[in-house]
């Protein structure tokens, strides 16, 4: 298979990959980067499992082309937290309202939360389910994840 | 997993020259949301993908002698955009109720008309506000009113060789309003069952000196429903006469039966929803 190298910026770090032109942002995180943080839940857009930031926009990575990365900064959430370690206030609230049971859908909800969060720290209920509805989540039944984010953005506000 | 070669051109020129060359092994790409999704179901296997997202300059919305919309613009540009919420409303409800926050980053409405899916949300809107499409190849620019871009399910007037560039809208004299109602059974990530746009221009009188009604899923293509368009125009707003107008434009559908829903079904929402939006984009025109 034919490889190009890909330039972008991954969590605040400059790299390339060589990868074949027809893989997708997914793939190249997962298996050139070992960022297994995004997930595959469905591949096609539906599920949200695959979520991340390119830009400050939340994807679907899993239908992102490797190519358009070029030049663009990516944000995994690999890359939230501190460099110390600090926990990014979205995941302090997740652990401490119960936003994560499974997990599976964690990373991806918590990078549609942090798109929403970046533009404006203090989201209506509305907001943040129209921010999140392009994540499922087959354990929570949302509530938990709401409050979360209805947290986080208070942490966020209150660090202002 | 499919395999196959990517390119990003930075001009239409460059895109006219890769299409020439590759013809039907190429495959154009915008947002990808369609694209992606069809490579995986193997429905698509490219040679070739060439990408339109270098193509900066036709991702605007503008406003000047009507509205200009390039191919490119986003659903999340349309759903943020002020203009398009006051001035183009139905397609404002269109554009912010199409998948999710991460589809409308990247999905475009040239991608979502070229698509021409019988239930592309952007279509009745644009048809509700009488868009006409530009269509550019080597050989220069023409002009399609979207009335007539639309011959089959998947199936446009445009040419393998034509790229879509623009959409313009005309300014509409006077009062006018629209609005489009997606009907699905879920909230959010939904294709419509059935879509519903009405552009309704009012006299001061509440006489309705202009109508246009867009209709998806309706059809095998998107329709506008003329019968009923002649029917409103010079009439008072009214129930009566709205409720009589969803009738004439239920007649005018020719809907199937499928897995989403029954034909009667789709014909009844007609009659119900035709109103509804009629009355809303009156409502917008007085400004509640
Ligand atoms: C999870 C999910 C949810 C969705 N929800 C909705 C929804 O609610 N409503 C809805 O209507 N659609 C929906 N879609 C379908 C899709 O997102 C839309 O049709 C979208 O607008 C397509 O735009 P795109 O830029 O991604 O197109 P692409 O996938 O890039 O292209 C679509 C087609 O158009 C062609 N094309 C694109 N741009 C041009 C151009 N400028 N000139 C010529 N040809 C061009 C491509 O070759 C291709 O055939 C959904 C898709 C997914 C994956
Ligand atoms: S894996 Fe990308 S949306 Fe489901
Ligand atoms: S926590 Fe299990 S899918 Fe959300």
């Amino acid at each position: 298979m034919k490889k190009v190298s890909i330039s972008f910026t991954l969590n605040g770090d400059k790299v390339t990959a060589e990868v074949p032109p027809s893989w997708t942002l997914l793939k190249t995180l997962r298996e050139y980067f070992e960022l297994t943080g995004p997930k595959e839940g469905c591949g096609t857009g539906e599920c949200g499992a695959c979520t991340v930031i390119v830009d400050g926009k939340a994807v679907n990575s899993c239908i992102f082309p490797i190519p358009e990365v070029e030049g663009k900064s990516v944000t995994t959430i690999e890359g939230i937290a501190s460099k110390d370690g600090t926990l990014h206030p979205l995941q302090k609230a997740f652990i401490e309202n119960n936003g994560v049971q499974c997990g599976f859908c964690t990373s991806g909800m918590i990078m549609s939360a942090k798109a929403l969060l970046d533009h404006n720290p203090d989201p209506t209920e509305d907001e943040i389910r129209t921010g999140i509805a392009g994540n499922l989540c087959r354990c929570t039944g949302y509530v938990q994840i709401v409050a979360s984010i209805e947290k986080a953005g208070e942490l966020i506000r209150q660090k202002k | 997993m499919v395999d196959y070669d990517y390119k990003k051109p930075k001009s239409l020129k460059e895109v006219f020259g890769l299409l020439k060359k590759y013809g039907p092994k190429a495959t154009l790409i915008a947002g990808g949301t369609d694209v992606m999704i069809n490579i995986r179901n193997r429905e698509l296997s490219p040679e070739i993908l060439i990408s339109l997202r270098g193509l900066s300059d036709l991702c605007y919305i503008r406003k000047n002698n009507g509205y200009h919309i390039g191919a490119l613009t986003t659903h999340r540009m349309l759903e943020q955009s002020d203009m398009v919420r006051a001035g183009l409303s139905a397609l404002h409800d269109a554009a912010s109720q199409v998948g999710s926050v991460q589809i409308r980053n990247v999905a475009t409405v040239g991608g979502n008309i070229c698509t021409a899916a019988p239930s592309a949300d952007t279509a009745g809107p644009l048809l509700a506000l009488d868009a006409t499409v530009a269509l550019e190849g080597p050989n220069g620019r023409r002009r399609v009113p979207i009335a007539d871009f639309f011959t089959g399910p998947s199936e446009t007037v445009r040419k393998g060789n034509e790229v879509l560039v623009e959409f313009d809208i005309p300014e509409e004299p006077g009062h006018f309003g629209s609005a489009y109602w997606k009907h699905s059974r879920r909230k959010a990530m939904d294709l419509p069952l059935l879509g519903i746009a009405v552009g309704l221009a009012l006299s001061e009188s509440q006489e309705i000196s202009n109508a246009r009604l867009g209709l998806t899923v309706a059809a095998p293509v998107p329709i506008r429903a003329y019968k009923a368009e002649e029917f409103l125009i010079g009439k008072r707003l009214g129930d009566d006469v709205l409720v009589e107008a969803g009738k004439i434009a239920s007649s005018e559908a020719s809907p199937r039966d499928s897995l989403r829903g029954k034909a009667w079904y789709r014909r009844e929402m007609i009659e119900v929803f035709v109103p509804r939006m009629a009355k809303l984009a009156a409502e917008r025109i007085r400004g509640e």
